[in-house]
């Protein structure tokens, strides 16, 4: 118990200390989630359109698949990887493997099913008459499938943080495909698990600390989009 | 007349469904046509054929000489708008909403600010620019997305429905707004309606419609002098009435409709027939009175429909009559809800179908 709270407290200086290698082994992981979730979200976006939007043969089973792959373990997916990206794999000629850019590659292939089924979720609840609607005051086909986003943007925009969330929490893509090298590809999840194998406990937690308040911060970024009121209301008994 | 929009033999399918059966019609610009005829007898596509968001499986559309192609539709629809019977909004500010469309065409935007303040005036919604659309009343919401078709003053007009649900203060303030769009603005407009009353004060001329069919067109006089099997088949709540007819021993045609209650008329006719009686042609009073009117009918007051300058009530008699009084009347006869009251109106008034 006591290594605990003193695994806190010294979590808690080294949080306020501005170390290098902590503050890089947070960077990295905001800026692989990140740039992996902004890939995720620029192809997920065509494909939930395409589901919720247009009628072809076989879009049940397109939809399954994707709603399915939600809960795909990241061990999995991260062995997979490994083997297409390794040297005689069939993409081994990428030269990706233990770089940023399998990392990448890999968080953006996890969280594509979850940002696509969220999305397509929210585009089939607005209204499909919002479509007629733009259209007869004067917009075009896309103008008017712009219209149909921006009904669903509070869907679109928790199906993104959900899948940041995601990413940035995930330990077996990056783990396997990374190979949490110091500096280079080790991020928070990497980092705790080893720093915690090392029984380095101040530095587990104060990177465990760190990723839940990036998870909760972008959580809570994403309520107050919505609904910047929420802020003015904090802290007051419901009326 | 110039004729703004024609459609010539037109047939719209929904898989096995045909929606619109060898429609052809004639818009003239300036006027308001109604379309009237019961659920599903096509109104709300012929609506949407003429918004150009709907194009026909067979026959053609012609909108100011031009024949309207899926490749012409999208530039078509700028001079073409429709407001849907369901209030359809943006998750938006009022301002917002009714500015979409001059966004769309580029306007600037003082011009839009000007536009959209204008076109908000004449829907009685001044000072509702900042208020969120969707978390207003039924009947502001309905305001607001005319003035949002309105703030375009687009060639044509399309009303589906426009006063469905709501009640008779937005429904009037709503029926002025047409009424003024059309004789300032001068826009065409063709509106779908179930409301006979709305269907015989607004409209210029009257297209009835049944299974997908245009089966009459005349202005209203027309329509409701010569009623039709079409108009009486959905106009049931409106002082139609089934019944047999025979003819009395003093030469009359008495229609028994059922519930005792015998409806004298002047024109001769026998067997299976349906009757209509124009509410304004009916007297309403609190005591009997001698008068020329052959029928009177006793009943009380189940429904009143303040619609401003008028009162519509409905009286229960054993079937329900729709009767439509002044304001003034109402107020000066000091009626109320069960309130008894004495139906009164001429053999001669009554239409045999």
């Amino acid at each position: 118990m006591n290594e605990i709270l003193d695994g806190i407290v010294k979590a808690l200086q080294l949080i306020f200390s501005g170390d290098p290698t902590f503050y890089g082994i947070v960077f990295r992981s905001l800026l692989f989630s990140g740039v992996a979730t902004i890939l995720a979200a620029l192809w997920a976006l065509p494909i939930a359109m395409l589901l919720s939007l247009k009628n072809f043969p076989g879009k049940p089973i397109v939809k399954g698949f994707f709603t399915a792959m939600i809960g795909i373990p990241t061990v999995a997916l991260g062995l997979f990887l490994w083997f297409m990206l390794y040297k005689a794999g069939p993409l081994g000629f990428l030269g990706l493997l233990y770089t940023p850019g399998a990392i990448i590659l890999g968080e953006a292939l996890l969280v594509t099913p979850l940002i696509v089924s969220i999305e397509t979720q929210a585009i089939e609840a607005v209204d499909p008459e919002i479509m007629n609607l733009a259209k007869t005051l004067g917009a075009s086909d896309s103008q008017a499938s712009i219209a149909i986003l921006k009904e669903a943007i509070n869907g679109i925009a928790f199906s993104n943080a959900a899948g940041f969330n995601r990413a940035i929490a995930e330990l077996g893509v990056a783990l396997m495909v990374g190979g949490n090298m110091a500096g280079f590809t080790d991020v928070l999840t990497t980092n705790i698990s080893t720093f915690n194998a090392r029984a380095d406990w101040p530095m587990a937690i104060a990177l465990a600390i760190i990723l839940l308040v990036i998870v909760f911060g972008v959580n809570l970024i994403i309520v107050v989009a919505k609904n910047p009121r929420v802020l003015l209301t904090m802290g007051r008994m419901p009326e | 007349m110039t004729v703004l929009a024609e459609l010539k033999n037109l047939t719209k399918r929904f898989g096995e469904r045909t929606a619109l059966n060898d429609v052809t019609l004639q818009i003239q610009e300036g006027e308001i046509l109604g379309l009237l005829g019961p659920n599903g007898s096509g109104k709300t596509t012929l609506l949407k054929v003429l918004a150009f968001l709907l194009m026909p499986d067979a026959g053609e559309i012609t909108f100011r000489g031009e024949t309207v192609t899926e490749k012409n539709s999208e530039r078509k629809r700028l001079e073409s708008t429709m407001v849907f019977q369901r209030t359809m909004l943006f998750n938006t500010s009022v301002y917002n909403s009714v500015a979409y469309g001059l966004r769309i065409r580029k306007m600037r935007k003082n011009k839009i600010d000007e536009e959209v303040s204008k076109a908000l005036r004449l829907a009685k919604l001044e000072d509702f620019e900042k208020r969120q659309a969707k978390k207003l009343s039924g009947g502001e919401q309905q305001r607001v997305a005319l003035a949002r078709a309105l703030v375009l003053k687009t060639k044509l007009l399309l009303l589906d429905e426009p006063t469905a649900n709501l009640d008779p203060k937005n429904a009037s303030i709503i029926e002025e707004v047409i009424a003024n769009a059309n004789r300032e603005l001068k826009t065409t407009i063709v509106m779908a309606t179930h409301n006979m009353f709305q269907a015989k004060s607004l409209p210029h001329r009257i297209a009835l419609m049944e299974n997908g069919r245009i089966t009459e067109v005349g202005t209203s006089t027309e329509i409701f002098g010569r009623l039709s099997k079409t108009l009486a088949s959905f106009a049931a709540v409106e002082n139609t009435f089934a019944g047999t007819a025979r003819i009395s021993e003093d030469g009359s045609t008495l229609i028994d409709v059922g519930n005792d209650i015998q409806i004298v008329a002047a024109a001769k006719n026998v067997g299976e027939v349906s009757v209509f009686v124009s509410p304004e042609d009916i007297i309403l009073s609190r005591n009997r009175f001698e008068s020329s009117a052959r029928n009177v009918l006793r009943g009380r007051i189940v429904e009143i429909q303040d619609l401003g300058s008028v009162v519509r009530l409905k009286v229960n008699v054993g079937k329900t009559f729709t009767v439509q009084i002044t304001k003034r009347s109402f107020n000066e006869m000091g009626l109320n809800l069960n309130t008894e009251v004495f139906l009164a109106f001429k053999a001669s008034s009554i239409q045999i179908i």
